[in-house]
């Protein structure tokens, strides 16, 4: 005899809000500590945080949100720019009228392209300043070094996202400041010029034709902008950025005081348990506090550690809400700006760039392919390559590595902040090689610049940091602080003492009316 | 211990293996360098280059006239008549004509009469362009043709 299927299926029906909550956490309700790891064991967006968090890595000395602030940013940036794009058209004749709409007509679109733009330079300063703190405790050190590498990579993305979103609104500032970038990448050119094989070999011809896709800016420039904005460069950051979360796991969590590394690469508290088994896979270690099973090792807390959920979730949660507040904030006081429409007949005076990149303008106006190409080059490659150079052993997370190293990056900020103005005062004051040699040549006035100089005062200053301290933690302190003084002297000549014709002038007010 | 005459034979399995990943990673790597070729322009998108100014006659010795929408500058005197480029030899901002030659607003450049580099970072003189003459006579610039600096059209 055939039983009706109709209970049955009723049954399933009650319990479908309940199978339905099942198969989507697959695991019990976070009540405890042990399903609290499970959640975050077992969630695919979680799971790039261990189970269990150190406490150190916890205060907020240790990394001050840094991190999780850019990547807030990153998804604050990433949910306006959807937004901005429902608008935007990417086309010369249209672009600067949609901005228009957007900003003027579009409801909320003022609000929401404000947030965009704040985001972005907050995003900058938010890498720049996680980049010092990484540096500055030492958390760069074996097995760490390639992470840091891919963080030198994600810095590279961060600006070039910033730069290609520069030329979107097709106004005054962005058509200047993309025509000065693509002769930046075309500026090879001098130095093949100075040689005379132009004809034959122009790198520089080549990388300005790939990035504007004509001979100047115009549509095919804005439309190979826009394709790298909206598509190619945030996908690939969020590809580096993946990894380089996951590697900061893989490398034993984040660096912070109190911890020695092992060769193996897992952070160990320096009272290692007693009842932690020698042999046993390290692998399994974060697992035990999972599993539950008569092992002495597990269901007790690893010393110093407390479950990520929800000791470290809430700590992100809070840099997320204060990111968050500082975007919507600035947002609300300060409007974006907008120019007139592009002109390319008539430059602004001054065409700047956005602050971050006027220490570079600042060298880019000694000369264009020492300062905008082989300095900035250099520079990246110089500071990617400081933890294979500086493979000293030491803890990570003590702040300039000791009174040693406080002296040290004190005495390198007076010698950089000396060395930074004295190249620009000089050239202000009594002008450079051309004035003093009318009929120099032009390769020595392109390798000899008050930039290159610069660079190599500081370099110079490392190597004897190095030398006199025996020390090449020291010395990569010496380098790293001669960098940040010199971008931001630099920066602020650039953003602050600069006028028209790219003249020093101490105030805005003194700028010539015309 | 592998000897000359004597190598270490490779299993045909690795070979096999190996030619194989080999194939492949060139095959990939072609295709890649392939697809890179389409975002390199072989036409570029521009407008002609060749700019009719008039006749001879609207040219007497001693003028300066600047066409700032193709961004030259033509000029006459008892040599004749010549074209030089606006655009900055630095970093290709529009420079403005002072008296005593001309000035980049971006970052400083300043040049003579003749577009020689006074001072600032533009490492070179700015280009003078060809003038050349219709069979009716016109005078026409051709702003992709530079000529040395001194090139003047007798008229």
């Amino acid at each position: 005899m055939r039983t009706s299927g109709l209970p049955a299926f009723a049954e399933n029906l009650r319990q479908l809000p309940a199978n339905l909550k099942a198969s989507f956490s697959r695991h019990d309700a976070p009540t405890s500590d042990r399903s609290r790891s499970q959640a975050v064991f077992s969630n695919l967006f979680l799971h790039i945080h261990s189970t269990r968090t150190h406490v150190n890595s916890l205060r907020l000395r240790a990394t001050f949100g840094l991190g999780v602030a850019a990547f807030s940013l990153f998804m604050i940036l990433v949910g306006t720019g959807i937004l901005l794009m429902v608008y935007y058209t990417p086309s010369t004749d249209l672009a600067y009228n949609s901005m228009k709409d957007i900003h003027y007509i579009v409801p909320t679109g003022r609000f929401i392209r404000n947030i965009h733009r704040w985001a972005a330079h907050l995003m900058v300063a938010t890498v720049l300043l996680h980049m010092c703190r990484i540096f500055y405790t030492a958390s760069y050190k074996a097995p760490r070094e390639f992470n840091w590498i891919l963080g030198m990579i994600l810095l590279v993305l961060t600006l070039a996202l910033s730069f290609t979103g520069y030329l979107l609104p097709w106004d005054q500032l962005a058509f200047w400041a993309i025509t000065i970038g693509a002769n930046i990448a075309a500026s090879p050119r001098e130095l093949t010029d100075a040689l005379g094989i132009t004809a034959y070999f122009d790198p520089g011809g080549m990388q300005k034709e790939l990035l504007l896709g004509a001979s100047t800016v115009g549509q095919d420039a804005l439309t190979r902008f826009y394709l790298l904005h909206v598509m190619v460069l945030p996908l690939a950051l969020s590809a580096v950025a993946g990894v380089h979360f996951w590697r900061i796991r893989k490398d034993g969590g984040l660096g912070r005081p109190g911890v020695t590394m092992t060769a193996a690469g897992k952070g160990a508290s320096v009272g290692v348990p007693a009842t932690m088994p020698e042999d046993a896979p390290r692998k399994t270690y974060g697992l035990m506090c999972v599993v539950r099973d008569r092992s002495e090792a597990t269901d007790q807390d690893p010393i110093d550690t407390v479950p990520s959920w929800p000791y470290l979730l809430r700590a992100e949660l809070l840099v997320f809400m204060v990111t968050m507040f500082a975007c919507v904030a600035l947002a609300l006081i300060s409007d974006a700006p907008l120019k007139e429409m592009a002109n390319p007949a008539v430059p602004e005076n001054p065409a700047k760039a956005p602050w971050y990149f006027l220490g570079l303008q600042e060298m880019v106006s000694y000369s264009a392919f020492m300062g905008g190409l082989i300095i900035p080059v250099v520079v990246i490659l110089g500071l990617g390559l400081i933890p294979y150079l500086d493979r000293e052993p030491e803890d990570a997370g003590v702040y300039f590595s000791g009174p040693r190293g406080r002296k040290v990056a004190l005495r390198t900020t007076v010698f950089a902040t000396i060395a930074a103005v004295l190249s620009v005062a000089i050239p202000v004051n009594y002008g450079w090689l051309r004035n003093w040699f009318p009929g120099i040549s032009q390769l020595v006035v392109i390798l000899i610049n008050p930039g290159s100089l610069l660079t190599a005062a500081y370099a110079a200053w490392s190597i004897l940091v190095l030398h006199r301290t025996g020390s090449t933690r020291l010395g990569a302190i010496a380098l790293f602080t001669c960098f940040v003084v010199g971008f931001v002297i630099l920066t602020y000549v650039g953003t602050s003492l600069r006028g028209p014709n790219w003249d020093f002038y101490w105030s805005q007010a003194d700028w010539p009316v015309h | 211990m592998p000897q000359r005459l004597e190598p270490d034979l490779v299993e045909r399995r690795d070979f096999l293996g190996l030619a194989g990943i080999w194939a492949a990673a060139v095959a990939i790597l072609g295709s890649v360098l392939g697809m890179l070729r389409l975002p390199k322009p072989s036409v570029l998108p521009e407008t002609g280059s060749r700019i009719r100014i008039g006749r001879p006659d609207e040219f007497p010795s001693g003028t300066t006239r600047a066409y700032p929408e193709h961004q030259v500058l033509v000029l006459s005197n008892p040599n004749g008549v010549a074209a030089i480029s606006m655009e900055c030899t630095h970093l290709g901002c529009v420079v403005a004509k002072t008296e005593t030659g001309f000035s980049c607003p971006c970052h400083g450049s300043a040049f003579n009469a003749d577009g020689e580099v006074v001072t600032g970072p533009a490492p070179r003189t700015l280009r003078w362009l060809e003038v050349g003459q219709t069979v009716d006579g016109r005078l026409i610039v051709d702003a992709k043709r530079e000529v040395s600096p001194g090139t003047y059209l007798k008229v």
